[in-house]
This record gives C-alpha cells, structure tokens and sequence, in this order.
C-alpha cells in the first residue's frame, strides 16, 4: 500500500513521518505517534472526541487523513500546555468542575481553544454552538459552558495586561 | 472503521485532476474538505482506489461579489468561512444561514459548500437555497469548461449530474436585486450534528406588494432537492396574506415525496414542509434587498 512522508508540524516540533495514505489522523496520532489524548468515539465525525487543531482551527481528526497534515500544523490537547502551565481553558475545566470521566474533554477544550481564537468574547449561545459538534454523557454541558465563558474572562484580561 | 486500500495523490493543477479523474472513470474520488467522502469511503458507500486531493489547486478558495452580477463560491471555500463571511452575510444571509446549519463547526471548518452539494444527500442543507437561488455550478472537465445549473446537477441520492473528469471548480451565485429576498429554513430533531427532517429555502421578487415571481425549493422530502412548483404559482401575481400563504404551504406539502425514516415519518415531514414554507416565503419577504 502507498505510503509517503510528510512534513509538518506536531506540538510546535516539525517533524517528517511516513504515513500510509489510508490512515486516518486520529488513528495516526493514536498508533503512530503515540498520542493518546486524542480520543476515538464515533468514528464518523458525530462526536467531537477526536476534535484536534488544523492551523489553529478545530477539526474532527477521524474525517482527516493524516496525509492532509502535509504542510500544515496539528495541536492535540498534549500540546496546549505551555512550558509545565496549563492552559486558561485546562485550568477552568478543572476549577469549575467541567467534567466527569474526562473521555470528551480533550476534544472540547481543543473546540474551546478554537471559538475563543475566532471570537474571544462570545456569547452563552455562541459557546454552545461552538461545542455543537462535541458530545458529553456526563456533564450536561451547564460547567463546561461556565468554564468556557470564565476562561474567555481571564484570557481577555490577560490580552489587556 | 478503518479506511480501505487506496492511493493518495494530492493534484497541482485542475487539469492534472481532471485528468487522473477521467483515466480512472469511476475507480477515482475527489476529494476538497474531505469530511464526508472519508465518511463515504469507510463505509464502503463509495469504492475508489483512486482519492484525488484537490486542496493543492490554486484559485478556488475565494468568496467573489461582484456588484451587479453575483458571488462566486470557490470549490475549497468551506462552511465555516461562508458562515463567516461578511459580505455574504450582509448580501445573502440566508446562505450564510444554510451553510451555519451543517452538522458541527468541526466539521464546517474543513467542509466545503461545493462538497456539500457534489456529494447528493437529499438533505444537504446548501442545496435548497442554491435551488432557490437559481445558483450555476461552474465545472471544468480537462481543457473543456461548462456550466450546469443547479437544477439540472442533482440526479437522485449521492448521484449528480457529473461526468467522470469534471471537476466543480465553484458556484456562482446571482445576487439578490432590488425587491428580491431569500430564506432558507431547516427543522431537525437536534440544533446541530443532525440531518434535516426538512429544510425549505424561497427565493421572492416583489412588485408593489405584490409576488412577481418566486421559487420555493424543498430539501429532506425526495431523492434530490425539489422544487414547490405549484405552491411558487399560487403566490406570483398575489399579495402576500396568512390564507395565501397557508395556500402555498398546502401545495408544497402535496408536492413533496418524503420517506419515513429514524428521524420522522412521511406524514410529519409533509407537514412540516406546509409549516416551513410558510416561514421561508414570510422571510424571505422581510429580508427585501
Ligand atoms: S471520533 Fe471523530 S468525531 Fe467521533
Ligand atoms: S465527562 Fe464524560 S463524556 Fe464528558
């Protein structure tokens, strides 16, 4: 089966990888490079648990091959922690109590990360729909939408220092 | 589910494409956003030895207005970047609207508008306002280009009206003059990630309060996106009133043939497309250009 290499960037490393040109990201993330933050629910871009950054943008990693990246840069949730502090997003999601067995976590902070890039102030229905695409069996949402709504409060504080 | 066997080729050029498509007649699938036809590959809906990437190709990731004519959509512009958009969102909102409705921003983000349509689900939710929109799908096959309107594209369920070798460059769009407005209603069980029980999208042009001509197309309720033919004749030459609407409604719910399915059974959908055409047709005439 074809294979090829590809260059790109993963966690702020670049990086040269030979990937066959079927495997999907999520499943290259997860059995090639380790990266087992990145969850696998659906399969069929339905639950969000695999949702990782494409050029700074959410994107379901299971309706991506890995062969896309080419060019590109991927974050997954092992790389938003910057230099041993976690990220606005991380350190609300476990103040405010924003989830419970944890399994939708890292693909509803990496959208989280995503809206708050495109809209740093958004609104209780602009975080929802922001976090549409990523399911929660266990919250209800109510403390991950207070969670995401406290960290955009900090996160513009931060901007204005 | 794991993908099947095939080989990648990322095109440099449309006619590299095209031409790889054509050499490869039906074993080879094009591939923009890649979010459904990764889908469609997995579950074996589509078989292709062949996936041919056209993200490479330069010239097809803009959103084009020009005054007097209309937009043309890029075949790489995705979802996200039409929900975006601030000239369509000012110039034709109710597109901006339809393409805001499909499944999640995850996916909107690296979905195209142009994939949405190639790919002919019954209830693709860009299709009826494109419909509505009397939209032209711009397509270039080798040396040779043609354009199809998009009421002669769909052919039934996953099936269009492309040629093995076309490639969608884009969709022109016209704009909407003085005294037209358009819509575009979806109803599903779930806000997002969910395919439409129905989506109804109108397109008006009003004269003196009066309808001088609209279409009303119908998305969810056939094997392609329909139009309400009859409903669109009882509103032209007639004042806009809740009887004449309701009128409409009726004869967009008799036209229509939707199935039963997981997500609703044929009855419901009939009626809800009497409740959404009445919704998109009272829109579409408060959002007058
Ligand atoms: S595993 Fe990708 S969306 Fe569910
Ligand atoms: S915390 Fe368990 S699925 Fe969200």
């Amino acid at each position: 089966m074809a294979k090829r290499v590809i260059s790109f960037k993963l966690n702020g490393v670049d990086r040269d990888e030979l990937v066959l040109d079927n495997m999907t990201m999520v499943d290259f993330l997860r059995k090639q490079m380790h990266l087992t933050g990145t969850k696998r629910g659906c399969e069929e871009g339905e639950c969000g648990a695999c949702t990782i950054l494409l050029d700074g943008k959410a994107v379901t990693s299971c309706t991506m091959l890995a062969v896309e990246a080419d060019g590109h840069e991927i974050v997954t949730i092992e790389g938003v922690r910057k230099d041993g502090v976690l990220h606005p997003i991380q350190k609300e999601f476990i103040d405010k109590w924003a989830l419970q067995c944890g399994f939708c976590t890292p693909g509803m902070i990496m959208s989280a990360i995503s809206l708050l890039n495109e809209n740093p102030n958004p609104t209780e229905h602009e975080i929802r729909d922001g976090i549409a695409g990523n399911l929660c069996r266990c919250t209800g949402y109510v403390k991950i939408v207070e969670a995401i709504a406290s960290a955009a409060k900090i996160m513009a504080k931060e901007v204005a220092k | 589910m794991s993908l099947p066997a095939f080989d990648y080729v990322k095109a440099g050029s449309l006619q590299e494409a095209s031409q790889l498509a054509k050499e490869k007649a039906g074993k080879a699938v094009i591939m923009a956003g890649g979010t459904d036809v990764i889908l469609l590959l997995k579950d074996r809906v589509i078989a292709a030895d062949t996936v041919i990437d056209i993200k490479g190709i330069e010239g097809l990731n803009e959103i084009a207005y020009k005054e007097g004519e209309g937009f043309r959509i890029g075949a790489l512009v995705t979802l996200f970047e039409l929900q975006s958009s601030e000239v369509i969102k000012e110039k034709l909102p109710a597109l901006a609207d339809a393409a805001h409705y499909v499944a999640s921003a995850q996916i909107r983000r690296k979905g195209t508008m142009v994939g949405n349509i190639c790919n002919a689900s019954p209830s693709a939710d860009t299709a009826p306002i494109l419909l509505a929109m009397n939209a032209v799908v711009k397509v270039v096959n080798g040396e040779e280009k043609k354009d199809i309107p998009i009421g002669e594209f769909f052919k039934g369920v996953k099936k269009t009206a492309l040629q093995p070798g076309d490639i969608v460059t884009g969709v022109f769009i016209p704009e909407l003059k003085k005294n037209e407005g358009s819509a575009y209603f979806k109803h599903a069980v779930r806000k997002a990630m969910d395919l439409a029980i129905v989506g109804v999208g109108a397109w008006v042009k009003m004269d003196g309060g009066k309808v001088a001509d609209c279409r009303i197309t119908m998305g969810g309720v056939g094997i392609t996106p329909l139009r309400a033919y009859n409903a669109e004749k009882i509103l032209i030459g007639n004042a806009i009133t809740e009887e004449l609407l309701e009128q409409a409604g009726v004869a967009a719910s008799q036209e229509c043939k939707p199935i039963s399915d997981v997500r609703a059974s044929a009855e419901y959908r009939t009626d809800m497309i009497r409740v959404y055409t009445k919704r998109a047709v009272k829109k579409a005439v408060e959002t007058l250009a």
